[in-house]
């Protein structure tokens, strides 16, 4: 059985197994056991591409190549991670009466599809699965997003399902003029929606039709990443719905849709041969950086706070890649992977951090390193990470970014580092007396499971100091890939 | 001109007098059946005419010439328009003045002078029906401008006659821009007419009401002309209709034998236009004046969109 | 015989825009379910002249499924929804239909402006439907921004769906099968996430306003 098969049928197995007992007491470990099989799965698929090379499969209906290999792993990394850090906070949840047990097997369920959905999405080779896999991972997390039933969470979800919706319909639209581009160039006999097909005729494509197919597709996909000003409903859906939920649409979703914006643009440079493509995204990056930062000043709710910090991070990497060549694309798949660990490591703590204190109000919160050390320096570290302190990877590729920025678009470095410097005093003002202030919470019921925390931070430190050399190798090849 | 081009121009003005007042009648006889009625007859409409013309006509002290001249000026109006319209044969000598253009110009002469002279006597009712007519007619007839634009865009005329002379001449096409004129054409045809939803014909409701307060002040002959008038009107705008949306069966030319021909087949399109009016009044109600402007403005909009759908496909259509 | 099918296209793709329209003015519910289900049939309509006249078997299956769903199952769906949910009579008070209007012509200007210049690229039998379709794209997004009530915005969505459909099938003579059959999957889904989500709306707002919704915002 080839691995490809068995990263994408282990999490559907485990929504159907899951689906059917997912109200067990037991349904969390299975859902761990069945994220965990993905994982090694992907690991599997991952030495296969190392020894063997990028891969199609399936009639070319699927293709892995060095840009969404370690995406794959990624999100099947988080995914497992996810699923160990939800087993005693959901049960927490649980036991709080926030949660039935049917309502735990349509989670558990839901997670599971969820993975799926966005395994496919990264995997197919097909611009219309593609666009299938994004509005059925919308559908999914919608569910996930309103699982607390109480009015905030139904709200956030209804603006969640309406605004992606709009967006990922335009994204249809745009897979249609791709299409329709595509097929007055491709050969009879030969699918023109298959990306690999359409790289290969890509200078040949029409290039009025692409540069509206693009616009689309990335104001479509560009929702789902959240670019501002089609971010509405990100801060919602974080907040609203349970941590984990928040962990997995920052640290992957956003990733997955971003990587949709990429091999499009990809498709948009060849036909287009100028950076239309890279000044849209660009524009959109800068924007999204400068609100999510000044919108990072006005909040109280903890989630609400680093979900708006996702926002300022998915610009800046939507900027890097809009900026294209080999430094600032490396530095965006840099990013994009070190932001997924470190964000996902804070939301982990924040879930913790905020089911102590029983409040999502930052200035309910205090004294964390009191009553929980390790949920304490957990949340310190990931703050750290997240906002670009040095050890962390973080600092390496926002380096990256600002230094070929520098190069490339002089005037743009200094909003990028405008940005910067407001999310780190919004940010780190807000964290530092929620770790270190005075505090009389009780200790939780259950015991925290913090291992994904340091796990992902220890990740993202390795990453700010060394890149093993395949990863290296895959970044350089998928920056080449991205060119621009 | 030739004699037969003369006679079927009578023939046309001779068909207009006479079937306009048993259109009327038709429609309201469908009405009266769709509501479960017995109805007046269809040939209530002549009795009607007949009265009127045998009473003394009454006039207000206050009432200037102007009053009394209007009926014949309205009654002219809605007479030459039935008769530039081709409505049996496109081959008449008036067909030439038979302009998109000046048929609309010739509905508005009527209408000022008809809101002039309810307005001449000084009654309150009199005045608010004009104030009324103009608010219909200042939305309706760019409305039923757009709508002739987009059918002469077709033809690339805005003679009635080049219209419906290529309509028939040319093979069969479907043109979507027409949908959007006809549906347009239907509802300027509701209000101009002050049928249901827009006005109601049979009632002298004073809230409602618009053409039954311009002509209250009028009785006997001039009542009895305004009465025709009016029927002309239905009459003439069921003809535009037909001559835009539906020409096939009009003679192209003047023989007495194809006008013969002809006008059965008109007879019967009017027929089925009067169902479809009846249908139209039964099935919906009576709206509230101030909804007036957005129904015209739908009607103009479709209108525009017909236009914009021709510009659009028209180059591949024809 | 091609010339005739291209201008039925024509013919159904100007319904398509009355629809939309239409769609935009109604205020009743109930009646905004049945111009729902008049647009899937035009879209079925279409797709059945194209895959006439391409020759192209799938295209048939589409218009089977697009006919089973958005003709029947779907309104059924939402007429049993509103049933209910005991909205029959509800009426939403649209403020100035003709300014909205207005807006729509303009948008409709836009996208056949837009549409022009591509058109003829179009591998289809009748490219000036692209342009259409774009537009009733964007009446339908109009109208969901326009719209209070929950159900108006579902079908606004849906409306949105029917004209990317028509859009495939003019554009481009109809999208590969799979995708096609992922579409209607997401679609079916999605009306019952927001069935049951509308139940849960009432259940916690006591009304389906979504005017309802805006608590969540920044302070």
């Amino acid at each position: 059985m080839s691995p490809l098969f068995l990263v994408l049928a282990t999490p559907l197995l485990g929504s159907l197994v899951l689906g059917i007992m997912g109200h067990r007491p037991n349904g969390r470990n299975v859902n761990v056991f069945f994220s965990f099989a993905t994982f090694l799965a992907a690991v599997f698929l991952t030495t296969r591409i190392v020894a063997d090379g990028p891969i199609f499969a399936l009639n070319q209906q699927f293709f892995i190549d060095s840009l969404n290999i370690f995406l794959v792993t990624l999100t099947a990394f988080i995914g497992f991670t996810t699923s160990v850090f939800s087993r005693p906070y959901m049960r927490i949840e649980e036991d709080r009466g926030k949660m039935s047990h049917s309502r735990m097997r349509l989670y558990f369920s839901m997670y599971q599809l969820f993975n799926f959905c966005m395994l496919l999405a990264l995997t197919t080779n097909n611009m219309g699965i593609l666009w299938v896999a994004m509005e059925a991972a919308t559908l999914t997390t919608v569910l996930l997003v309103s699982v607390y039933r109480t009015p905030a969470s139904l709200e956030a979800a209804w603006k969640y399902f309406i605004l992606c919706g709009v967006g990922i319909a335009q994204a249809l639209l745009g897979t249609i003029l791709l299409y329709m581009a595509a097929q007055k160039v491709i050969a009879p006999g030969v699918n023109p929606l298959l990306w690999s097909n359409l790289n290969a005729v890509k200078t040949l494509l029409n290039p009025g039709v692409m540069a509206l197919a693009f616009v689309f597709l990335l104001v479509g996909y560009g929702t789902k990443v959240g670019l501002a000003p089609l971010h509405n409903w990100l801060p919602d859906a974080h907040a609203e719905g349970p941590t984990p939920i928040s962990a997995v649409l920052s640290g992957l979703l956003l990733n997955v849709a971003l990587y949709a914006v990429i091999r499009c643009k990809i498709l948009a440079d060849g036909a287009l041969h100028n950076h239309f493509a890279g000044h849209l995204m660009i524009g959109f990056g800068l924007l999204s950086v400068l609100v999510g930062a000044f919108s990072l000043l006005r909040q109280r709710d903890i989630k609400r706070m680093f979900s708006y910090s996702s926002i300022e991070h998915m610009g800046i990497i939507t900027f890097a890649f809009g900026m294209g060549g080999p430094i600032a694309n490396f530095a965006g798949l840099l990013h994009m992977t070190v932001h997924a660990l470190s964000k996902s490591a804070v939301f982990y703590a924040v879930g913790h951090a905020a089911q102590k204190a029983g409040t999502q109000i930052m200035e309910n919160i205090r004294g964390l390193i009191k009553v929980s050390p390790t949920v304490g320096w957990g949340l310190m570290m990931g703050t750290l990470a997240i906002l670009g302190m040095p050890p962390f990877g973080i600092f390496a590729s926002e380096f990256m970014i600002l230094t070929s920025a520098m190069h490339q678009l002089p005037w743009a470095a200094p909003v990028l580092l405008l940005g910067l410097a407001v999310a780190f005093g919004a940010i780190f003002s807000r964290v530092q007396p929620m770790v270190f202030g005075e505090t009389n919470v009780k200790r939780l019921a259950h015991p925290p499971a913090l291992l994904p925390v340091f796990l992902h931070l220890g990740l993202a430190l390795m990453l700010g100091l060394y890149i093993p050399g395949y990863l290296n190798h895959w970044f350089v090849q998928a920056a080449a890939i991205i060119g621009g | 001109m030739t004699f037969s081009q003369l006679l079927s121009e009578f023939f046309t003005i001779v068909a207009s007098l006479l079937l306009a007042p048993l259109l009327l009648g038709w429609v309201t006889q469908l009405r009266a059946w769709l509501q479960n009625r017995s109805g007046p007859g269809i040939f209530q409409p002549y009795r009607i005419l007949h009265k009127l013309f045998n009473k003394d006509s009454v006039m207000a002290d206050t009432a200037s010439s102007l009053f009394r001249f209007t009926p014949y000026l309205i009654f002219g109006c809605m007479l030459l328009a039935s008769a530039i319209v081709p409505t049996l044969s496109t081959d008449f000598p008036l067909a030439q003045a038979a302009d998109a253009i000046a048929l609309v110009g010739l509905f508005a002469l009527a209408r000022i002078f008809i809101s002039l002279a309810a307005m001449d006597v000084g009654t309150a009712f009199g005045t608010l029906g004009a104030r009324r007519e103009m608010f219909v007619g200042f939305l309706a007839e760019p409305a039923l401008l757009m709508v002739l634009f987009t059918s002469s865009l077709i033809a690339h005329s805005t003679s009635l006659k080049t219209i419906v002379t290529t309509q028939i001449d040319r093979p069969f096409a479907i043109y979507p821009s027409l949908v959007f004129a006809g549906f347009a054409f239907i509802l300027i045809f509701l209000a101009e007419n002050a049928r249901i939803p827009v006005d109601n014909p049979s009632t002298h409701l004073e809230l409602t009401m618009i053409h039954e307060a311009l002509i209250l002040e009028y009785s006997g002959r001039h009542l009895a002309l305004l009465e025709w008038a009016s029927s002309l009107k239905l009459f003439a705008y069921s003809s535009i209709g037909i001559a835009l949306f539906l020409p096939w069966g009009i003679s192209t030319q003047g023989s007495i034998m194809s006008l013969l021909y002809a006008l059965p087949i008109f007879i019967l399109k009017l027929l089925v236009f009067g169902v479809v009016l009846a249908l139209i009044e039964t099935f919906s109600a009576k709206m509230r004046i101030f909804r007036v402007p957005e129904f015209l403005t739908i009607a103009f909009l479709l209108a525009v969109i017909g236009m914009l759908t021709y510009i659009l496909l028209g180059a591949k259509a024809s | 015989m091609t010339d005739l099918s291209i201008q039925l296209i024509n013919l159904f793709a100007s319904f398509l825009l009355l629809l939309a329209f239409a769609m935009l003015a109604q205020r009743r519910v109930v009646n905004l379910v049945q111009i729902y289900a008049m647009q899937g049939l035009t879209v079925v309509a279409a797709t059945s002249v194209v895959a006439y006249v391409t020759h192209q078997n799938q295209l048939y299956y589409s218009a089977a499924m697009t006919l089973v769903l958005k003709v029947f199952l779907i309104p059924w769906i939402l007429r049993r929804l509103i049933k209910r949910l005991d909205i029959r009579w509800d009426v939403e008070t649209l403020i100035n239909i003709p300014s909205m209007m207005l807006i729509g012509i303009v948008l409709v200007i836009f996208s056949f402006n837009l549409a022009l210049p591509i058109a003829s690229l179009s591998t289809s039998i009748s490219p000036g439907t692209l342009g259409i379709a774009l537009a009733c794209v964007l009446l339908s997004f109009m109208m969901m921004i326009t719209r209070s009530k929950a159900l108006p915005q579902v079908i606004g969505f849906l409306s949105m769906e029917n004209a990317l459909v028509f859009a495939a099938t003019s554009a481009t003579s109809g999208m590969p099968m799979v995708v096609e059959l992922g579409i209607a999957l997401d679609v079916l889904v999605g009306v019952f996430i927001l069935g049951v989500f509308m139940f849960q709306i009432r259940e916690q707002f006591e009304s389906l306003d979504i005017s309802h919704l805006e608590n969540l915002k920044e302070e």
